[in-house]
């Protein structure tokens, strides 16, 4: 066997295992699903014969579908609000724990863990933190008597329930995020900050002008991550709100804090629209991919000018 | 010395803030634990009290451990199974890929890491509807079962997991000289040999943060089980099981928080042991 033989049966071996799985959960998935979009196919089709192509329809009916729109909406909402809050909590917490506090890496780990469990789960513990544990503060405490008001349930109303989503998120997601920008500030010359302190900066200048540019990349990072991971918030919908409450738009009956990924598993799952749910699902992906490529585009842009 | 002075104000309040956010953090699993131990009577009327009686923790650990819906010991051990085979292959399998996708240099071997880097901006949402039919479709060609079955959910991990893990190995295996594979050629070790003896090794590092992103991702996922294991099945992974719980308990939190604290216990544990690696893993793989 020659080398040249050798080397090319090595690589097709090696690459085998992978390829072969890629190819069949990806691959032939992701070119199943994009005839599927645009055919009649639900769970029934297969019993009344075969598929029929049905052009743009999916799509259509999607955009004239309130639910639709209204998730897409609540979803940008969520995803923006939860990005800043995410953000703005995990640089601060950064911030606090790399000062001199005495137990700085005890605190590191506390705020990292709730990223260790699954969305799910946690949705679980919130749903019970905001329908049991709060109402009964206001009981305990006079001066919050509203909260035990079952009125004022944050997950009573759509829009107090897509805050407390976005709590969880925050609460969630923080720790993790906090790590890159603690490895981030890690990384800043002392000299830079020293040598400023000297010239007078305050600590707030020294924020502004050293600390917040030379985490630039940073930014990059953490802004992409909790951009598509909030844009594709699924378990915590599921456990904490389950999409509810109900409310009315355009005189039908829609979920309150539906948001896209729900959305779509719902139409396949309870509305039995497979076809249309892959359709939804491919604009999820244009629409993901679009925003994370221009978030992307800015922050890189921003990076060099700092 | 005066700088030292002025500044100590700052530090208390910042030392009093950051423990009572800490605190903050950390309330609601200590919520988890204290209403563990109460009865359900308890937990609806004063569910920030202290326990009366620790010992309740007890009997709802054993009612969850008994019960049908959670079926605890087996749900830990398909969540095990599942994590672990899946790591294990995922960890081998991509980077193996990595190592023969730098090391040659040709047309297809650039098209084939180019086509892995750009599944990664794929959503799960685009490919979960056809894979299921296409699982029943090579079922009814083949015979093979992939639905609600440890092979199929395996397989779609390795799938799914294998872009990013083989994105980066190879990365990290750029960096490693050729001289030292050269140098075993003129020894005449094989080419696999060389992969098995010399570059696997080498990439204890990476493998870690590829073990750490996936083991945390497939542990806690919930949506691909849902759909390859679906409900009502032999096998189920602990998410599975805790929302299986959820479900036909509804409001019965002292038994749900129960099986949420005993689904935490396992990762916490985990944690505890390997705390470096995973704090350390899942920043590098977020970085790179």
């Amino acid at each position: 066997m020659t080398k040249r033989t050798e080397s090319s049966l090595v690589f097709w071996i090696f690459l085998a295992p992978v390829l072969f799985a890629f190819i069949m959960v990806m691959v032939i998935p992701f070119f199943l699903g994009s005839y599927y979009a645009f055919t009649n196919w639900s769970s029934s089709a297969r019993v009344d014969g075969g598929l029929r192509f049905v052009g743009l329809q999916n799509f259509m009916e999607s955009f004239r579908d309130p639910a639709f729109l209204y998730s897409f909406s609540i979803t940008f909402a969520y995803t923006i609000l939860n990005m800043i809050a995410i953000n703005v909590v995990a640089f601060a917490l950064a911030l606090l724990v790399t000062g001199e506090l005495r137990l700085k890496n005890v605190y590191r780990v506390g705020f990292f863990v709730p990223n260790l469990i699954g969305g799910l789960i946690l949705g679980y513990i919130w749903q019970f933190i905001f329908n049991n544990a709060i109402p009964s503060l206001g009981r305990i405490i006079p001066v919050l008597g509203f909260l035990a008001n079952p009125g004022n349930l944050l997950l009573s109303k759509n829009t107090s329930a897509l805050a407390a989503m976005i709590i969880v998120g925050t609460w969630q997601y923080a720790g993790y995020i906090m790590m890159i920008y603690v490895a981030a500030i890690e990384n800043i010359p002392q000299e830079l900050l020293e040598a400023a302190k000297i010239d007078g900066a305050t600590p707030w200048i020294r924020l502004k002008s050293i600390t917040i540019p030379l985490c630039a990349q940073a930014f990059t990072v953490t802004m992409f991550l909790t951009l598509v991971n909030s844009f594709k918030q699924f378990d915590v919908n599921v456990s904490l709100t389950s999409g509810g409450p109900s409310t009315m738009l355009m005189g039908q009956p829609i979920l309150g804090t539906e948001l896209l990924a729900l959305n779509i598993y719902n139409t396949a799952f309870i509305s039995n629209k497979l076809s249309v749910a892959q359709a939804r699902a491919f604009v999820f992906f244009f629409v993901l991919a679009i925003i994370s490529i221009i978030q992307v585009y800015v922050n890189k842009k921003r990076e060099i000018e700092l | 010395m005066k700088q030292q002075r002025s500044r100590k104000p700052g530090m208390i309040v910042a030392e009093v803030v950051t423990a009572l956010l800490f605190i903050l953090f950390l309330f609601p699993f200590v919520l988890v634990l204290l209403n563990s131990a109460k009865t359900s009577f308890e937990v609806t009327q004063y569910p920030l009290a202290w326990p009366s009686r620790w010992g309740n923790i007890i009997d709802n650990v054993v009612k969850i451990w008994t019960s049908e819906s959670v079926r605890y010991p087996s749900s830990l051990l398909t969540s095990t199974i599942v994590t672990v085979v899946s790591l294990v292959l995922i960890n081998l399998f991509s980077a193996q890929a990595g190592w023969v996708l730098v090391r040659t240099k040709s047309k297809i071997s650039q098209v084939i890491f180019f086509i892995f880097v750009a599944s990664m901006v794929i959503p799960f949402q685009i490919v979960m509807f056809p894979l299921l039919s296409w699982f029943r479709t090579v079922t009814v060609a083949t015979g093979i079962r992939l639905l609600r079955t440890y092979l199929g959910i395996i397989l779609a991990y390795i799938g799914f997991g294998a872009p990013l893990s083989i994105f980066m190995f190879h990365g990290f295996i750029k960096s490693i000289p050729l001289e030292l594979e050269e140098a075993a050629t003129i020894d005449g070790c094989k080419k696999h040999q060389i992969f098995y003896k010399i570059i696997f090794p080498i990439l204890t590092p990476i493998q870690a943060t590829v073990l750490v992103l996936n083991g945390i991702w497939i542990w806690n996922d919930y949506l691909l089980p849902l759909l390859v294991l679906g409900k009502g099945n032999d096998i189920m992974t602990i998410p599975l099981a805790v929302s299986n719980f959820a479900g036909a308990f509804v409001k019965q939190w002292d038994l749900i928080l129960t099986a949420i604290l005993m689904a935490m216990v396992p990762v916490i544990i985990f944690f505890l042991f390997a705390q470096k690696y995973i704090v350390k893993g899942m920043v590098a793989g977020a970085i790179k």
